[in-house]
């Protein structure tokens, strides 16, 4: 019985673990993908080295798309559709959010750049998705994003699509979004 | 050596066992167990079996005409959970129950009372998800494999039943897995070395590691569904922070070694049945028991082969196809193994053989589709159509079910000491033989052309051959009641079995006489 009772608690052991392992994909998941860009997500943390130096010998077309989760009643569009820019310069480029209903309402966007392998080369200096937003009822403003493109994106990436989908998060909103953005 | 042990063990056969329902709710005996699994088992696989027939009728003509679409997803669900969980594995448990504690020369499983618990939790867990098909709202029905958002934002309220009867499954296979863990690593007979062990118990013991390393992170995602749906956390929710993708990961973590978990003993009983039928020694035993290893360990390296579509860079969608195509070498070696078994073997072909040989050629035909899903570029069409429908029932029905029935076949008369009524037995394998592919073959054509699978209605131009795969469907449903036929009749009486029972069969469950005594080696054999 003895024998039983120290497998059973090593087999135990490793059920427990495996348990852990399941829920510890998670973080491991987010980690992989920021580390390789491969899922089309580019990073949370704002960059703050620029490039060396701007290669105006290449163009890169960036375009811009907005597009509110179902469940979110905001009107989010991008300034413009699209824009050529050299690699290693910084552009800013303004989303504009406007709140129609009649009530306070925090968003969150969620960006997405296709395709998945030029994420790593997209690099944020600003953003208005690292931040939840929050825009009182009635109430428009305009949502900056700064970036530049890493003059390292290989070359078969002429065009870089820049996504974001703008989620509804009032029900969870801690009190921690950018006060700065309340009204115009 | 086995004589004298029989006398004596079937003194005491009278004792201590309680009478009626008593004696099955507070069994600790292998054997009783052993029964239950299989009983039930077979139980599930004619309730599960009835929603497909839902499904084949639905699907008889185009256009809707019996069911809603809710409940045509209801059915395609409840029909996999039920088939996975409550069929295949149950019944392949109840094998293990019974054989390999005679097997190896051991009077029981190492943990009795464990044994009766994680057999008695599951009829609660599969009432549970059968109950939640009468909740306003309906059952579960985002497919068996619940991708978020479908099981989180898109499910309705029987959702958290669904969790838990998961979560009751998980514990129960667990505990089995433990249990035979235990018991063939503690309680082999002297001299019953490694090397010996009988393949299905070689098989077994690889299968139930398996399943202590995925079901935890089967239980882990429902766990994030249930708190994403229920309490707020976004795992699966992109505007939290998650990624359904995520889900996708975890679930195929889980997903693909539970699909060797449920093939892996099948090829222990081939193992079993065709030397004893072509009367030789399996041919290459230690390269079986190297190849099943192998299996095992690369099971846990393509998981993504089920997610080549999710858009993954092309240096992770290289690796999953190459890693998945390896896993035909193994599987290979078994099949050319099997074969070189019964070259120039004197064989003869009884029920179990036949259903022996229907696997290895129907498994093959599975292997073969598989090896063509794995092929990324190919996969990108035949994802998520009727093609991947044929494969995994190729492997499943053909392979696995077709291999638990060869195992009742063959053991039959161990267990119940009659043999069963050979020209039923015939009549019932050549039906399934027939009406199998009649039902599966024609799902690779219609899956090529374009028929996605889990959807009600289709183009008319699928019409005649989804008429006929509903034929073959409801055939081979009819012929499985030839099946319990045969099994009563067994269980009431026949022929008398001998203890070999079969002529070329070898090893130590044949040594004891037919029916197995309630006790068998309580005084452990000497294995040579
Ligand atoms: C040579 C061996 C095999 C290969 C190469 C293989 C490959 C694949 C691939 C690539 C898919 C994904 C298809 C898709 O969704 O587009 C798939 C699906 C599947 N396979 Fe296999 N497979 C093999 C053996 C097996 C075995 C032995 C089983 C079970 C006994 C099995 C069960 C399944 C199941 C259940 C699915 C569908 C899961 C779902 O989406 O519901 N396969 N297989
Ligand atoms: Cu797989």
């Amino acid at each position: 019985m003895q024998l039983h009772r120290t497998l059973v608690s090593k087999l135990l052991l490793v059920t427990v673990l495996m348990f852990g392992f399941g829920f510890a994909l998670v973080p491991l998941y987010d980690v992989f993908c920021e580390v390789t860009g491969i899922n089309g997500k580019t990073s949370n943390v704002p960059a703050t080295v620029l490039a060396d130096g701007i290669d105006t010998s290449r163009e890169v077309t960036i375009e811009f798309l907005a597009r509110p989760n179902k469940d979110m009643p905001w009107i989010f569009q991008p300034e413009i559709r699209r824009l050529t820019v050299h690699p290693g310069e910084v552009h800013v480029m303004n989303y504009l959010a406007e709140n129609p209903t009649g009530r306070m309402i925090v968003g969150q966007a969620v960006p997405s750049v296709s395709p998945g392998q030029a994420a790593l080369y997209l690099h944020k200096i600003e953003c208005f998705c690292f931040t939840q937003q929050q825009l009182a009822a009635g109430n428009k403003m305009l949502m900056p994003v700064q970036f530049y493109v890493d003059p390292a994106l290989p070359a078969q990436f002429s065009t870089i699509t820049l996504n974001y989908t703008l989620y509804d998060v009032t029900a969870n909103w801690q009190g921690s979004a950018a006060t700065e953005n309340l009204g115009e | 050596m086995s004589a004298i042990t029989h006398e004596h063990e079937h003194d005491h056969d009278h004792d201590h066992k309680p009478t009626g329902i008593k004696r099955w709710l507070f069994t600790t005996n292998h054997k009783d167990i052993g029964t239950m699994y299989l009983v039930f088992a077979l139980l599930m696989f004619f309730i599960g079996g009835s929603m497909a027939m839902v499904i084949r009728l639905e699907l008889f003509q185009p256009g809707m005409q019996f069911v809603e679409p809710q409940f045509f997803n209801q059915m395609t669900t409840v029909h996999g959970l039920i088939m996975v969980f409550g069929a295949v594995m149950p019944a392949f448990t109840g094998l293990a129950n019974w054989m390999i504690p005679m097997m190896i020369g051991a009077p029981d499983m190492a943990l009795p009372r464990m044994n009766n618990w994680s057999f008695w939790i599951l009829p609660f867990a599969f009432l549970i998800l059968l109950l939640s098909l009468f909740m306003p709202g309906g059952g579960p029905d985002f497919g068996w494999t619940f991708y978020a958002p479908l099981s989180t934002t898109y499910s309705n309220d029987s959702t958290a039943l669904f969790v838990f009867s998961v979560h009751i499954m998980g514990i129960s296979s667990i505990m089995g897995a433990i249990n035979v863990i235990v018991t063939i690593w503690n309680m082999r007979a002297p001299g019953m070395t490694w090397m010996k062990m009988p393949l299905f118990v070689w098989t077994w013991f690889i299968t139930a590691f398996l399943l202590i390393m995925v079901m935890p992170v089967l239980a882990g995602a429902v766990t994030m569904v249930l708190t994403d749906k229920y309490f707020g956390t976004s795992f699966f929710d992109a505007a939290g922070g998650g990624d359904p993708v995520l889900f996708q990961h975890i679930f195929w973590f889980f997903g693909h070694p539970e699909v060797y978990i449920m093939i892996l003993p099948a090829f222990g009983i081939v193992s079993a049945i065709i030397p004893t039928f072509a009367r030789k020694p399996l041919f290459g035993y230690a390269s079986m028991v190297y190849a099943t290893a192998s299996i095992a360990v690369l099971s846990f390296l393509v998981w993504a082969h089920h997610m080549f579509t999710t858009g993954m860079p092309v240096f992770a969608t290289l690796f999953f196809m190459y890693c998945t195509m390896l896993i035909a070498v193994p599987t290979g070696v078994k099949v050319f193994n099997w074969v070189a078994t019964m070259w120039r073997g004197a064989m003869t072909f009884e029920v179990p053989m036949m259903f022996a040989l229907a696997f290895i050629v129907l498994f093959t035909i599975g292997g073969f589709s598989g090896l063509m899903l794995a092929i990324t570029p190919a996969d990108f069409q035949y994802h998520d159509t009727y093609f991947v429908v044929a494969h995994f029932h190729y492997v499943l029905v053909s392979g696995a079910v077709f291999s638990i029935i060869a195992a009742a076949y063959y053991w039959l008369p161990k267990w119940t000491g009659y043999m069963y009524d050979e020209r039923l037995g015939q009549l019932h394998f050549w039906c399934s033989l027939i009406s199998v592919n009649l039902l599966f073959f024609p799902m690779h054509f219609v899956g090529l052309a374009g028929m996605p699978r889990r959807i009600p209605d289709y183009a008319l131009q699928f019409a005649d051959f989804n008429a006929f795969i509903s034929v073959g469907g409801f055939l081979f449903g009819l012929s499985q009641l030839i099946f319990v036929w045969v099994i009563v009749k067994c269980a009431r009486g026949g022929e008398k079995a001998t203890a070999q029972v079969w002529e070329g069969a070898e090893g130590l469950e044949w040594q004891v006489p037919s029916p197995a005594p309630y006790h068998t080696f309580d005084t452990p054999p000497e294995v040579k």
